[in-house]
């Protein structure tokens, strides 16, 4: 996929306010020090890509943003107002919701049971107070329509969609049950080519909608073809925030790296890493 | 993406056949089973199988194993196993017993204690479970004899010496809730029935069949708010998604702890609850009573459907494989073969049905 892509991107005003904001966010593990000063911050309506090679720090930090770690220093805004996410029920219910990698589904159940895992609409009163599977699956059906995935039926059962449609499913519930920040970590890490291009679709269609989407990725490529912003983390710390068109990917990638050693090697492997 | 159009039918989705879409049923093995079982006495049995006093005849111990079953169902689509269960039922039945003999209580005061009574020891099973990680098998595995041997050893303590404690039909005579958990029901309209010459009726004209034994009307019941419960409400989804996967259940907000501490109390309730009838019914308790239920239940769950791996399976399959169990061991007895035969019907019938819910399991996960 080359730099331009076919989705379109963002209009993110320059001087929207951003939903959440991280600054100089230090994690302390003992004597080992996960992240040593990274600011970040997300507005409605882009995708905003943190890129990093593995060890960088972007899983301890997806993991500040979301409310699994407190951080040792540093300050976290939300609609411009300090905040500490205590749990990450905390920091679900402010709208900040992570799709890990796990993605939190369970493949022997339906779609729509898996849809509404622990939040299940309910009809009736008292002893009649029930599930109300009609209106669970009449709302399933319809987001994963808008999502572009049609399902055989809504009990089809998770374990048989593909890994990009499950990716999406899960996405789609954290839409639904009002994500206003949406962390996707690793999403197109373990997809292939087509199924990559549905999950950059549905993330297309989410930023659309005027979430703000935490893209995480090690892969330059899907970061570039739907990422709005791209900030680079090496060591712990931020390198820098590129704005889309600012930057091309052998300069993401050298950023990436830490350096010298990978530019010596893309001569080799002809920029296909 | 271009070539995604939401208003068309994806093309490579082909519309399934009736059969694959029945394949998709837990249930399915076990009515297959009931319906082949259903043939082989139609032709080998006596015809009196299937006179109504026959099928009482096989609905009645397929009723009290089923009523096991269906907790049995509920806990292993929850993730976990209780083989306590079996010794549950003779543990809770010295408790029962000596309620009313020895303490003279009436059925209202001592049915609800022995419920709670069961249930406090499921909470320890179910605690002992969730705090420590280990596999419920093995916890549950010390729990048969932890409550065998304290059956035992009560039983003899309430006895002064002898393991069966009697006197409990003289202990409940006149209690109004009696006929509600023992005897038969519906006594009036077969009665009716026998006038109208519609059953079979002795030269007295009495009905051969006086009605239908209460066991038979508490296992329907049982068999369909189990059925409601876990299929239309959130409880019976958050069952479904324990057993499935706990870690995704709980980051998803399910109290997994508390449903599985809730099933591994509502396991021993229904053993409990097997215990006050089958008491009842006898006038008595002994040490031996509920002896190898766990694996009678397990196996009636296992054949409608359940995967030793939770997270799948239905109250109504239990359903069916309990009467399996039922038109088996009675069954046999309407026709020529020795009805020592049964065991080894029943281990062929848990092999064949493991087996075809393993190839189930990959269809709807899409392992391939």
């Amino acid at each position: 996929m080359s730099t331009d892509s076919k989705f379109h991107h963002g209009q993110v005003t320059v001087d929207a306010q951003p939903i959440l904001e991280m600054h100089d966010i230090r994690k302390h593990f003992g004597n080992i020090i996960a992240l040593a000063g990274v600011s970040f911050d997300i507005k409605p309506g882009e995708c905003h890509c943190l890129l990093g090679d593995n060890g960088a720090g972007k899983s301890t930090f997806i993991k500040t943003m979301s409310g699994v770690h407190q951080p040792s220093a540093g300050k976290m805004l939300i609609n411009g107002q300090e905040r500490v996410l205590e749990s990450p029920r905390d920091a679900m219910e402010s709208g900040i919701a992570t799709v890990f990698q796990d993605l939190a589904m369970i493949p022997l159940m339906s779609v729509t049971r898996n849809f509404f895992m622990g939040r299940e609409p309910t009809i009736g009163r008292g002893l009649t107070k029930r599930f109300d599977v009609k209106t669970a699956n009449e709302i399933t059906m319809e987001q994963m329509r808008k999502m572009g995935i049609n399902l055989r039926g809504p009990d089809q059962a998770v374990g048989t969609l593909s890994g990009g449609e499950r990716q999406t499913v899960a996405i789609a519930r954290a839409v639904y049950f009002g994500a206003k920040v949406l962390i996707l970590d690793e999403p197109t890490s373990a997809l292939g080519v087509r199924q990559t291009s549905n999950v950059l679709a549905t993330i297309d269609r989410v930023r659309s909608e005027g979430v703000g989407v935490v893209f995480i990725s090690h892969n330059v490529r899907h970061a570039l073809a739907v990422g709005d912003r791209f900030t680079v983390l090496n060591r712990g710390k931020t390198l820098g925030t590129a704005t889309r068109g600012e930057i091309s990917p052998e300069e993401l990638q050298d950023l990436m790296a830490g350096g010298q050693e990978l530019a010596k090697m893309e001569g080799s492997l002809g920029g296909t890493v | 993406m271009s070539d995604i159009n939401p208003s068309h039918l994806d093309e490579r989705i082909k519309a399934e056949s009736l059969v694959t879409r029945l394949m998709k049923r837990p249930e399915l093995g076990a009515i297959a089973g009931v319906v082949l079982l259903l043939i082989f006495f139609l032709i080998t049995a006596d015809p009196a199988m299937f006179s109504l006093s026959g099928v009482i005849n096989f609905m009645t111990p397929a009723s009290q194993l089923g009523i096991l079953a269906i907790g049995a169902a509920l806990l292993m689509i929850g993730g976990e196993f209780d083989l306590s269960i079996g010794s549950m039922i003779a543990f809770a039945g010295l408790f029962f017993g000596v309620c009313l003999v020895n303490w003279g209580l009436p059925l209202i005061a001592a049915i609800p204690m022995t419920l709670i009574f069961a249930a406090f020891f499921g909470a320890v099973n179910g605690t002992i479970v969730l705090r420590s990680g280990l596999p419920s098998f093995i916890v549950t595995l010390a729990g048969l004899f932890i409550f065998r041997g304290l059956a035992l050893v009560g039983l003899k303590v309430a006895t002064d010496g002898s393991t069966q404690l009697r006197g409990v039909r003289e202990a409940i005579e006149g209690d109004w809730l009696a006929p509600i958990f023992s005897g038969d029901a519906f006594q009036g309209l077969f009665l009716w029935l026998a006038e109208q010459g519609w059953v079979d009726t002795f030269k007295s004209g009495a009905p051969k069949v006086t009605g239908i034994p209460v066991e038979i009307i508490w296992f329907l019941i049982f068999a369909i708010a189990a059925t409601y419960f876990l299929l239309r409400t959130p409880a019976g989804n958050w069952i479904f998604a324990a057993g499935g996967d706990k870690v995704a259940a709980s980051n998803s907000g399910v109290p997994v702890k508390s449903v599985k501490t809730s099933l591994f109390m509502l396991t021993a309730c229904c053993a409990a609850f097997v215990a006050i009838i089958t008491v009842l019914d006898a006038g008595s308790t002994d040490a031996r009573r509920g002896f190898m239920k766990e694996f009678e239940a397990i196996i009636a769950a296992v054949i409608g459907g359940c995967l030793l791996t939770g997270g799948y399976g239905s109250a109504i399959g239990a359903f069916f494989g309990s009467i399996i169990f039922g038109m088996v061991v009675i069954g046999l007895t309407y026709t020529d073969f020795d009805q020592d035969w049964f065991q080894v019907f029943l281990g062929g019938m848990l092999l064949v049905a493991v087996l075809f819910n393993n190839a189930i399991r990959k269809r709807v996960t899409g392992e391939r």
